[in-house]
């Protein structure tokens, strides 16, 4: 300890133990943090963004069967996992809030309920698959089982082709939404052990960041998965 | 449209393969304007860093020479000098490319099925050939092409042409072959354990010796083969010729418009044919949207949906028309697949056809139905 | 600019002007300061380092193994050529060799090489910082490195692939009986690493530039990484989603390239494209960077147009992701899109060109030295320039339709894969071989190596334009027994046995300059890049203290002038200790 260093408060010299070595100063460590989880969210918009290009590539291609398998989907629970989503995004933005206020309860409450909302899409989300299952829905070549009317000009085939980017889709945003668990599960961990403080809350930040993302691929998967046939009249 | 080309007359050049067809001189004269391009660049560059190599080499070990920053001039220059250049080969090679892939109306169409590792062609007047394709010098010839497995690529390096062929549809390329001869055939897309013995010859023949050929092992026309598949098939319970039946009729169908279900216009063309025989609830013709009609997808071959589409195609030629006329005057002598049995002798490449069990392990012909699920 | 215009140093202007060269004996002894490489000792200190410098070591090990993996396939590849008949190895085998030469050699070593291996080192050096922003995710990204090779090797061990490393479907998918899904794991996993590399690059050079390195003194080794590192995490998901697609059609059958389920086999293409075309600019640009520097330091100029070289490598980067459709123009595609594709794959030609002019103009004028880096860097500019140049061949869309999927083909990405990244790297390896290890390497071996190399590039590849254009297709097992094709393929493997024989050289003498070299002074071209300001080996912090820039890119003056800052002991500020000439 230099003689410098004795005349730091107690939240900078807590900031200090949290600076990594080879930044200079936590100005650089947080801006260098929050880019990089930009550059990975962009990443990301490119990893989903090649399941998006084929869903519009098939969807022109197989309009009315896209129509009519979206159709078979549970709209209503599709609907109620956007809420509960929109209202996870907000309890996470409260999170951070708390967090860069120092109120560490409130912070942590709102952390919970975050990861509450979170396990609540994901229970639903089950539900629906396990609905798909018991049909015999899930694309797999041996075990896909289609034997529902078709409507005029549309095959089985098509309505596979629907549901494997359904579950493709939807797959990859749950691995998401389970990884996004697991790190609000560790930013309870550290705020219970106080890591967190107004000088100190990047990584509550940038995990809030990962959070909304995730919740946006959701925002737009809904209406391009569950809405697409719901004005059919043989929808359910 | 066809883009004309200027008439080129050009020497073979050395280290290139002969020009055997009317667009090789073409794609010659083009090549030759590249390697000038590319001389010219390479010597120039080559020889600038030889010249300032050797002229401002290193004399004493601490000398620092003075800074020169840069010269709009001189970066614009050589960036649009380039630019210019590139766009002439772009102008050039684009043209090109149009009358290699337009094939002009009159051409004479030859049906060719790509299979892992042997090519299938079939001619108007009925004969199948594999491996080998005879062709009379002078005509324009027009090759419609699909494969019954994975993508294989047609390349004749004498006609400087080449076109992948893909499952599911159709392709095509043409040439006018200009040179007596037998030239090289190739896959030259990667397909699998026996790619490079996937090939054989274009054997291109005076008029005369090709009718002769021609005489030799007749066979029935694709269409008539059509004709026959289209009442062994039982299409011809529901597409009657005369009376309106239970599907559309199909005289006068092909190459015209026609109105779906769904309100979008689909030109009756080869790969809409090929789609309604295999999956005829895709594209439903307006006025027939409750009718069933049974998918043919694993009882058809590719060759036999070629002579379906021959058929069809016939029945909207006008009289005396070139490509799908019906050649009855052969008729057929049981034989249909009009295969020796020892064609594979033919391939060029034969020390690579595979000799041991290892070889020949690869070949996973399970292409049809298998996986396909229950409908 | 001469050294009475700057007496004072500039770096440190209270400190007095470093003293005339000194001849240091120090550095003749085993290494007196403490660096990267002794600071800690055990393999444990290794392999948990979050040191950027050890990483690129571990990266330099390990892509070395799979060159010289991927290098005895490509022997086994010309072995077989020799003759016509395919009669070394079985059809199958053969098909296994070229497939896996062609993975090895992409994925794990073209991609990473550079920017892993040089790119680790050099990006925290250059710009004045301490590490890379995320030292964790470094190391992370080395071991996912590894395990997609060691995931890859297995499943060549255990029956390898036959694809081709394209993969097209449907014979990937449905009719190949090889270990496509564990490859194809094997290189979804390793694109991860090029991923989270791409990624600590970019953030590292927005955020941790010592205080006056702007965007405009940066080397354009940095712009060259960055505009990498946009292509890296921009093109590396699409292809990561592919493979995803292509082992889930394979093991579930979905039916997304099946055209008997509705879906397209075409469309692999354009997501396969959409990556892999970027992804050879993801090869080629870090070599830019380093040619950049190395014509510089030798013929001691600054870079002719700086900012006409920085922009160009963005350019292509952002161009390189427009153009994916012309491996396509014989695939069925249509002659519009066909004719759209073309016209940017011509405008993508000319910042390379720019590139190409700028480095030639730089020698104009400068004092040139034969070092071994030099002479990979002006065999890169010849060697690209012809690679660069036959590419307006196969971009031309009619001249495309007759060489596309020759030997043509082969050549033409082997000049710019080989001639280019290739002679990039050995140049690169060669010129900061002495900041890594602390050691020179024996020059009059690197000149005759890099002569040897250049002889048998040529004679490997230039047959192999004849061949294409004669119509010999690539991925052949065997040829047509036409006398002038199998001469030409003699030829070429003539120039494999040399090549391979060549890489031989400085394998050698680069492991024995470990212990029995010359140490290294800290800067002993001289060069101006902040790397050569820090000792040889650096440090394990790489400064000092945080260096300040005050000087321009590329500004040469003698090399008492610039001021290394040392360890992090007494030695503050050192005597340069190199000389001028050696």
């Amino acid at each position: 300890m230099t003689a410098a260093e004795i005349h730091l408060t107690d939240a900078e010299a807590h900031a200090a133990t949290a600076l990594q070595h080879h930044f200079d100063n936590m100005e650089q460590q947080r801006e260098a943090g929050t880019l990089g989880m930009w550059v990975f969210l962009i990443t990301e918009i490119m990893f989903f963004g090649g399941l998006f290009t084929g869903y519009v590539i098939y969807r022109l291609l197989n309009a009315d069967a896209f129509a009519v398998a979206s159709s078979t989907l549970n709209w209503k629970l599709g609907a109620l996992n956007t809420a509960v989503l929109i209202t996870s995004s907000l309890t996470m933005a409260l999170a951070v809030f708390y967090a860069q206020t120092g109120v560490r309860r409130m912070q942590i409450i709102f952390l919970l309920i975050t990861m509450l909302l979170g396990a609540t899409f994901l229970v639903v989300k089950g539900f629906e698959y396990g609905e798909k299952i018991e049909k015999h829905h899930v694309p797999i070549a041996g075990f896909w089982h289609w034997d529902e009317a078709l409507p005029a000009g549309v095959t089985a085939e098509r309505v596979q082709m629907f549901y494997w980017i359904y579950f493709a889709m939807t797959g990859l945003h749950a691995l998401h939404m389970i990884i996004g668990l697991g790190i609000l599960a560790c930013l309870v961990y550290f705020a219970w052990r106080g890591r967190y403080t107004p000088e100190y809350h990047a990584p509550v930040e940038i995990s809030g960041l990962y959070w909304h993302f995730v919740d946006i691929v959701w925002i737009f998967l809904f209406p391009l998965l569950y809405l697409l046939g719901a004005h059919l009249s043989h929808g359910h | 449209m066809q883009i004309p080309l200027p008439k080129i007359d050009l020497p073979r050049l050395p280290f290139t393969p002969e020009q055997a067809s009317s667009t090789a001189g073409h794609v010659d004269a083009l090549y030759l304007y590249l390697v000038a391009i590319t001389l010219f660049f390479s010597v120039l560059v080559a020889g600038l860093i030889f010249y300032f190599a050797v002229k401002y080499r290193r004399r004493t070990p601490d000398e620092i020479p003075r800074p020169i920053a840069g010269s709009l001039p001189l970066e614009t220059m050589w960036t649009v000098i380039p630019l210019l250049i590139a766009m002439t080969i772009f102008v050039w090679g684009a043209s090109l490319y149009f009358a290699l892939y337009r094939p002009p109306r009159d051409a004479v169409e030859i049906f060719v099925v790509g299979k892992q590792w042997m090519w299938k062609f079939q001619h108007t007047e009925g004969q199948r050939e594999i491996n080998e394709l005879h062709v009379p010098v002078g005509a324009k010839v027009k090759l419609t092409m699909t494969t019954e497995d994975v993508i294989h690529s047609l390349a004749v390096p004498a006609f400087r042409i080449r076109s992948d062929v893909v499952p599911g549809r159709y392709t095509y390329v043409w040439f006018q072959a200009t040179k007596p001869g037998r030239y090289y055939l190739f896959c030259t897309e990667y397909c699998g354990t026996n790619h490079s013995g996937m090939g054989g010859y274009v054997v291109v023949q005076e008029q005369k010796e090709y009718q002769a050929w021609l005489a030799g092992g007749a066979n029935e026309s694709p269409a008539a083969q059509g004709e026959k598949l289209f009442q062994s098939l039982g299409c011809a319970s529901c597409h009657k010729m005369d009376v309106q039946g239970r599907g559309p009729m199909l005289a006068g169908l092909f190459g015209k418009p026609q109105k779906m279900e769904d309100g979008q216009e689909v030109v009756a063309d080869e790969a809409y044919i090929r789609e309604s025989i295999l999956d005829p609830q895709a594209k439903r013709v307006l006025g027939f949207g409750s009718v069933q009609m049974p998918s043919f997808r694993g009882q058809v071959t590719e060759e036999q949906l070629l002579d379906l589409i021959a058929y069809i195609r016939s029945l909207s030629a006008p009289p005396g028309a070139g490509g799908g006329t019906i050649n009855t005057a052969a008729p057929g002598n049981g034989n249909t697949s009009g295969i020796a049995p020892d064609t594979q002798r033919m391939n060029p490449l034969s020390p690579t056809a595979p000799r041991g069990p290892q070889g020949a392990q690869n070949t996973n012909t399970n292409t049809q139905g298998s996986n396909r699920p229950p409908q | 600019m001469s050294a009475a215009d700057t007496p004072v140093n500039p770096m440190n202007p209270a400190a007095p002007a470093a003293p005339p060269r000194a001849d240091a004996p120090e550095w003749r002894t085993r290494f007196a300061h403490t660096n990267y490489l002794n600071a800690e000792y055990g393999i444990k200190s290794w392999l948990l380092t979050k040191d950027h410098k050890r990483i690129a070591l571990l990266y330099l090990i390990s892509i070395t193994i799979f060159f010289a993996l991927g290098g005895a396939y490509a022997i086994a590849i010309r072995l077989e050529l020799l003759t016509p008949a395919g009669d070394l190895v079985q059809p199958h085998t053969y098909n296994k060799l070229f497939t896996q030469h062609g993975i090895l050699m992409v994925f794990f070593f073209l991609i990473p090489s550079i920017p892993a291996v040089l790119g680790n080192f050099l990006v925290p050096l250059m710009i004045g910082a301490k590490d890379l922003a995320f030292p964790r995710i470094n190391l992370l990204s080395w071991y996912i490195y590894l395990v997609g090779g060691i995931f890859t090797i297995w499943a060549l061990l255990n029956g390898g692939i036959d694809t081709g490393w394209t993969f097209y479907v449907p014979y990937s998918t449905t009719f190949s009986n090889t270990y496509v899904v564990a490859v194809g794991l094997g290189i979804f996993i390793t694109g991860f690493s090029s991923i989270l590399t791409g990624l600590n690059f970019i953030v590292t050079i927005h955020t941790m530039r010592a205080p006056g390195m702007t965007w405009f003194r940066l080397p354009l080794f940095i712009w060259s990484h960055y505009a990498t590192s946009l292509i890296m995490i921009l093109g590396t998901p699409v292809i990561a989603i592919t493979i995803l697609l292509v082992a889930l059609e394979r093991v579930a059958h979905i039916g997304i390239f099946d055209p008997r389920l509705g879906g397209d086999p075409v469309l692999f293409q354009h997501f396969f494209w959409f990556y892999s075309h970027p992804a050879v600019y993801i090869m080629v640009l870090p070599g830019m960077g380093v040619i950049s520097e190395v014509v510089s330091t030798f013929s001691r100029k600054n870079i002719f147009g700086y900012s006409f070289v920085a922009f160009s490598s963005l350019a292509i980067a952002v161009f390189g992701f427009l153009v994916w459709g012309h491996h396509l123009f014989t695939s069925s595609q249509s002659v519009y899109a066909g004719m759209i594709f073309s016209l940017i794959s011509f405008a993508v030609a000319i910042p390379s060109a720019v590139k190409v002019f700028n480095w030639t103009a730089t020698l104009y004028r400068g004092s040139i030295s034969y070092d071994t880096p030099m002479l990979y860097a002006l065999s890169f500019i010849g060697l690209f320039t012809i690679g660069g140049l036959t590419g307006l061949f196969l971009a031309a869309l009619g001249m495309d339709v007759h060489l596309t999927d020759t030997y043509f083909i082969v050549a033409h990405f082997h000049y710019i894969m080989v001639g280019g990244t290739l002679s990039a790297y050995m140049a690169g390896l060669h010129m900061w071989w002495p900041k890594i290890t602390g050691r020179m390497y024996p020059e009059g071996w690197g000149r005759f190596a890099a002569l040897v190399l250049f002889v048998g590039f040529n004679l490997t590849f230039f047959p192999q334009f004849l061949l294409g254009y004669m119509g010999m297709p690539r991925r052949y097992h065997a040829y047509a027994p036409d006398p002038l094709w199998q001469v030409l393929n003699v030829m070429s493997t003539a120039g494999a046995s040399i090549l391979g024989f060549g890489l031989l050289i400085p394998a050698v003498y680069f492991i024995w300059s470990m212990r029995y070299g010359k140490f290294a002074p800290p800067n002993p071209w001289p060069a101006t890049g902040l790397e050569w300001r820090t000792l040889s080996p650096p440090p394990t912090e790489n400064f000092a203290r945080t260096p300040v820039v005050t000087w321009e890119a590329y500004e040469y003056r003698p090399v008492e002038e610039m001021e290394v800052i040392g360890a992090g002991d007494a030695e503050g500020v050192q005597p340069v200790g190199g000389t001028i000439s050696r």
